[in-house]
């Protein structure tokens, strides 16, 4: 036992003392990188974030309070959380069903599937708004036949669901894929010899092996569905009170020189975000070992 | 309870490869057979068509009289172990290894209670009571391994399929895990059918081991028969060292050069043939007929054995010789061998 354990204690120093020379011979370098990682941070990250919450809070907590009550402003979170709602869901059950087929099956056209995935972080988000009004706006492809049935698309609810869904998608899938194709499909294969049905394998095998990759897929999902700007302007129409998500409140607001107001209502993005980084950070931090665990072997 | 398993006439192809070309096997029920060959040579592939978790292009399998194919993969009740275990990570071991009870219809579920007693049960059956309460993750790769098996032996499987079971493990815990493989089969007799591609490790547990070589099965056969009578080249080659002598056939002798070394052949092929000597074959005698001079070239020590390499004029490459319990004869010396036991095959 005892001659077991005396290489391994050697390897254990030796290690250590090449740490430490190799971090003794970048000091200098490594402060370096350290101050110009924090001084781009402080500045590109911090700053604005932190001006943000101070130009909210510039004119006094009643004056922020109306800003964030006021109709208009409770329209727009509202539409925001709705069109959040239901785009979040979608992407998520689609996401899961590509990931797994993704990573479960080969078939003819994979490759094709995984770049189209990519698609809308390829594509400026401008251009994914203007794509649906060209198929459902009043000149578009389907234009004719919803004014004729009388459904409303363009300038309406669907519309902004649609533009989210096609900007978000890609979140959920993207987180999957990878770890659900390092998992491979021994485990479902066990499952189904143990004699569980498909449906019992799903819920017990496949969603606990990936939860906090679609934890952090949805998060993701979440933050950029209440927060686009791009898709959602095009198709908006911006009327307010009836399509105005956030974001576009905000634009208005500020071009309408209320800053104090806009910043209200930006810091309550803000603050999703940081909610969001928290949660992942404490995520992170609180199950690092299930995380690695589920990741590993 | 257990099940006779007969695969007829198995072709497997993957895209324009062909991972099994032809493949029958009966397998008795309560039997132990190893399916023993080099990677690559269709094991697994084999045993998941068994298991039905792969669709072969032709042929069938049957359980007892029933074709696989009329079965859904709960009603086959399988037990197979995967080469890398496939524990479930999010599950404990008493989950993992109640899954299978649980995933029963609900008819035929037994309650919680009873449940949990077959958990312990199969614990204490694998040598791992109390570890109910750990995760995959915090057990060796041996307790692993056992694990694997106690959750396929919950569902009271027909037939127990096992992919390299000891594959990822050191060969100290291989050996010990195979005793009580051995052991375990021999009380609980399911049908098992098991890879591995340790020649060593077929030939002790199996009763009968299957050779598969580029998607063929090449012989089946006893431990004693594989190994004594090798069908083929490849057996012969596969199962152990093994010197090579060309020889000629006349009568009922094989003759190396003009020197008969070989007598009493009761197949009279006659010609041209390969003659296959493991070296513990080969016995150093005295003088007498059907003797091959050579001359020590070295000694050296293979594992308990103490081994002679022997060079024969006329053979490019020296013989192995195992001395046994024999006197070692020194470097240097002129010495006489005598082949004990050999298999011959027609030169190709
Ligand atoms: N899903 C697959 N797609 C394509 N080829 C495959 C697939 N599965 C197996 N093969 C091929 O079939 C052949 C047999 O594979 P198999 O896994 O049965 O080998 P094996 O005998 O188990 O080898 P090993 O000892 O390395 O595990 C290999 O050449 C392999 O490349
Ligand atoms: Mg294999």
């Amino acid at each position: 036992m005892s001659d077991a354990a005396l290489p391994q204690f050697r390897t254990d120093t030796a290690q250590k003392r090449d740490t430490r020379r190799v971090r003794g011979e970048g000091v200098v370098v490594q402060a370096v990188l350290i101050t110009i990682s924090l001084a781009f941070l402080a500045l590109f990250l911090l700053l604005p974030l932190v001006s943000v919450f101070v130009e909210a809070g510039a004119r006094g907590w009643t004056a922020y309070m109306a800003a964030v009550t006021e109709p208009d402003a409770v329209a727009a979170i509202h539409l925001t959380l709705l069109v959040a709602g239901i785009a979040v869901p979608f992407n998520v059950v689609v996401g899961i069903a590509a990931a797994w087929a993704i990573a479960k099956f080969a078939f003819r056209g994979k490759n094709l599937l995984i770049s189209l995935i990519d698609l809308p972080f390829s594509v400026s988000p401008v251009i994914s708004g203007l794509v649906f009004v060209l198929l459902f706006g009043a000149q578009g492809y389907f234009g004719a036949w919803l004014k004729a049935h009388d459904v409303q698309i363009i300038f309406a609810l669907p519309g902004l669901v649609l533009a989210t869904v096609f900007v978000t998608f890609p979140f959920v899938a993207r987180e999957l894929i990878p770890h659900m194709q390092s998992l491979g499909s021994a485990d479902e294969e066990a499952a189904l010899t143990l004699g569980a049905s498909g449906w019992r394998t799903f819920l017990t095998i496949t969603l606990p092996n990936v939860k906090w990759s679609l934890f952090y897929g949805v998060l993701l999902c979440n933050a950029r569905a209440m927060g686009e700007f791009g898709a959602v302007a095009v198709v908006s129409g911006k009327i307010r009170g009836l399509t105005n998500t956030m974001p576009l409140h905000v634009e208005i607001l500020y071009n309408e020189y209320m800053s104090a107001a806009a910043f209200a209502v930006a810091s309550l993005l803000a603050g999703l975000a940081l909610v969001t980084l928290a949660l992942k950070t404490l995520l992170e931090w609180h199950y690092s070992d299930s995380i690695a665990a589920s990741r590993r072997h | 309870m257990s099940v006779s398993v007969t695969i007829e006439s198995i072709e497997k192809r993957f895209d324009a490869f062909a991972a099994l070309r032809g493949v029958s096997l009966d397998i008795q029920p309560a039997e132990l057979v190893a399916l023993l060959g080099p990677s690559g040579s269709g094991k697994t592939t084999l045993l998941r068509l068994i298991a039905g978790l792969e669709q072969a292009d032709q042929g069938r399998v049957l359980f007892g009289e029933t074709d696989m194919r009329d079965l859904s993969l709960r009603d086959r009740r399988i037990g197979f172990v995967f080469q890398h275990y496939a524990l479930f990570r999010t599950m404990t071991v008493g989950e993992n290894v109640a899954f299978g009870l649980k995933s029963r219809p609900r008819g035929q579920r037994p309650d919680d209670a009873e449940i949990r007693k077959r958990v312990g049960d199969l614990l204490e059956l694998v040598q791992l009571p109390g570890l109910d309460k750990r995760y995959p993750s915090q057990l060796s790769g041996g307790q692993r391994q056992r694990v694997a098996l106690a959750r396929a032996l919950a569902i009271e499987p027909r037939v127990l399929l096992l992919d390299e079971p000891f594959g990822a493990l050191d060969a100290r815990v291989r050996k010990d895990l195979r005793a009580w493989l051995r052991d375990l089969h021999r009380r609980t007799g399911h049908t098992t059918v098991f890879v591995t591609h340790d020649q060593e490790e077929a030939l002790e547990l199996a009763d009968r081991v299957a050779i598969l070589n580029d998607g063929r099965i090449e012989q089946v056969g006893s431990a004693d028969d594989v190994y004594d009578h090798p069908a083929t080249p490849f057996v012969c080659e596969f199962l152990g060292e093994v010197n090579k002598l060309p020889v000629k056939v006349v009568g009922s002798q094989a003759f190396f050069g003009d020197r008969p070394v070989l007598g009493g052949l009761s197949q009279n092929q006659g010609g041209q043939a390969a003659l296959y000597v493991r070296p513990q074959h080969l016995r150093i005698v005295d003088d007498l007929p059907l003797a091959l001079p050579g001359v020590v070239e070295h000694l050296r020590r293979n594992g308990p054995l103490r081994r002679a390499e022997v060079a024969v004029q006329g053979l490019a490459k020296r013989l192995d010789v195992d001395l046994a319990s024999q006197v070692a004869p020194a470097i240097g010396e002129h010495i006489r061998l005598r082949i004990t036991h050999g298999s011959l095959f027609a030169a190709a």
